[in-house]
């Protein structure tokens, strides 16, 4: 198997944030829903009015998965709200836990 | 390539009833979901259950699955039988809400775009999105280690790509890219590589390849951001007198100053010493201390406790007994 160099990529991290095109694109919806998504909560973009929206590289990953949560099992935009924040919470804990536990385990 | 049994993905009898598959795909649905799982092999889980549930939903394509007959097993060679879906009368084309792309060449032969049961959405042979001016991105995710995260450096990614034939059939070829990461990556984090997705047909720009960033769990570190945490084991002396001692962190050790009274479970901080972050700023390193006890086994060390006991006037039940 050929192995393609790739020298030119590009990192969407907090200095890189998107508009709604870019974003609604990047996550393959329509941008009606990303604005859908903002009035559920699900996303917090800095800027007040819509075409000043800036939203940050990891929404992407809240966009496609609260679609893809949407699609595969049949909850609407504010099931999908809820099962992200709840999912950030459970890594959150299973984080804390982990290092309890570590602290605890014996040596 | 293999026969799927895709009563057995779905744990349910060949005789269950429609309803019957549509509770079980959701219950399987919310256990296996790669947004939600926490299971290991959750994607690959997820991928089955959906390509099952495309055929076992749809009468059509579960009476010409059933027609099979139940002499196959799971992981048999199998070939489409040449008379396949002759008798069928179909509603139309794919319509799933997985892709099709993702599931099995055992799926693609029987239901695919080139199968009878592809055709009625897919008139003149066209692919699905040929109306498309550009490419579909794909997305993929790498998981890499904290080191490298914090060094930054080259990554060898294996990925499978489904590609379009011009014939409207889906074939999926592994490519390997070499990419190089830079220094200060984080968990989340997205990476576009420009014109990696699908080509695009008739000649428009081609899609885009996003990564998206996982860390390998780490034996020594925690990473919540571009923070990290690390538990430090200590021997009372250290915390209770103070002492400087060598601490890891993904940058090489650096020492530490324990304070003199430190207690077990106390967050001491590193400046500085997290995942480097944009303009020269890092997150921290944080060290949570460990007091761990020399073991009693030699009678030196009896002694040195008997000797603690004897005149520290010390207890650790204090605070049970004024039942505060």
């Amino acid at each position: 198997m050929n192995v393609q160099e790739i020298t030119v990529i590009e990192i969407l991290d907090e200095s890189r944030t998107l508009g709604i095109v870019e974003l609604a694109a990047c996550a393959c919806v329509e941008p009606a829903r990303v604005v859908e998504m903002v009035e559920a909560g699900l996303l917090e973009p800095l800027g007040a009015a819509i075409d000043q929206w800036r939203f940050a590289g990891h929404d992407m990953r809240r966009v496609r998965a609260a679609q893809r949560l949407m699609e595969d099992l049949d909850v609407n935009l504010a099931g999908a709200a809820l099962i992200l924040d709840l999912i950030e919470e459970r890594d959150a804990l299973a984080r804390r836990l982990q290092q309890l536990n570590t602290l605890l385990a014996e040596t | 390539m293999d026969y799927k049994d895709y009563y057995q993905i779905m744990g349910v009898a060949r005789g269950a009833s429609q309803e019957e598959i549509k509770r079980t795909y959701r219950k399987l649905a919310r256990k296996f979901h790669p947004d939600v799982s926490k299971e290991p092999n959750a994607e690959e889980r997820f991928k089955e259950l959906q390509e099952a549930y495309e055929v076992l939903k749809d009468p059509e394509k579960r009476a010409a699955y059933d027609q099979l007959g139940a002499r196959w097993k799971a992981g048999q060679e199998f070939r489409p039988p040449p008379d396949w879906g002759r008798d069928f009368e179909f509603s139309g084309g794919f319509a799933g809400g997985g892709d099709e792309s993702d599931f099995s060449d055992f799926f693609a032969s029987l239901f695919g775009a080139g199968s009878p049961f592809g055709r009625g959405g897919r008139a003149g042979g066209g692919p699905r999105r040929s109306h498309a001016p550009s490419g579909q991105d794909h997305y993929a995710r790498i998981e890499i280690s904290l080191e490298d995260a914090y060094h930054g450096g080259a990554h060898t990614i294996e990925l499978k790509s489904p590609e379009l034939q011009p014939d409207g059939h889906v074939v999926v070829r592994p490519r390997a890219l070499r990419v190089t990461i830079p220094a200060g990556i984080l968990e989340g984090q997205q990476i576009r590589l420009a014109g990696q997705g699908s080509s695009a047909v008739g000649g428009g720009r081609p899609g885009d390849l996003y990564l998206e960033v996982a860390f390998r769990p780490h034996p020594l570190y925690q990473v919540d951001g571009r923070d990290i945490t690390l538990t430090l084991p200590v021997a009372p002396w250290e915390a209770a007198l103070g002492a400087t001692v060598p601490v890891p962190t993904p940058g090489g050790p650096v020492d530490m100053r324990i304070p003199p009274g430190a207690r077990a479970g106390q967050k001491l901080r590193l400046k500085g010493r997290g995942l480097p972050g944009p303009g020269g700023s890092a997150g921290d390193q944080y060290v949570v201390l460990k007091v761990v006890l020399p073991p009693a086994d030699s009678p030196r060390a009896r002694e040195l406790y008997e000797q603690m006991k004897g005149e520290l006037a010390f207890n650790p039940r204090a605070d049970l007994e004024t039942g505060r």
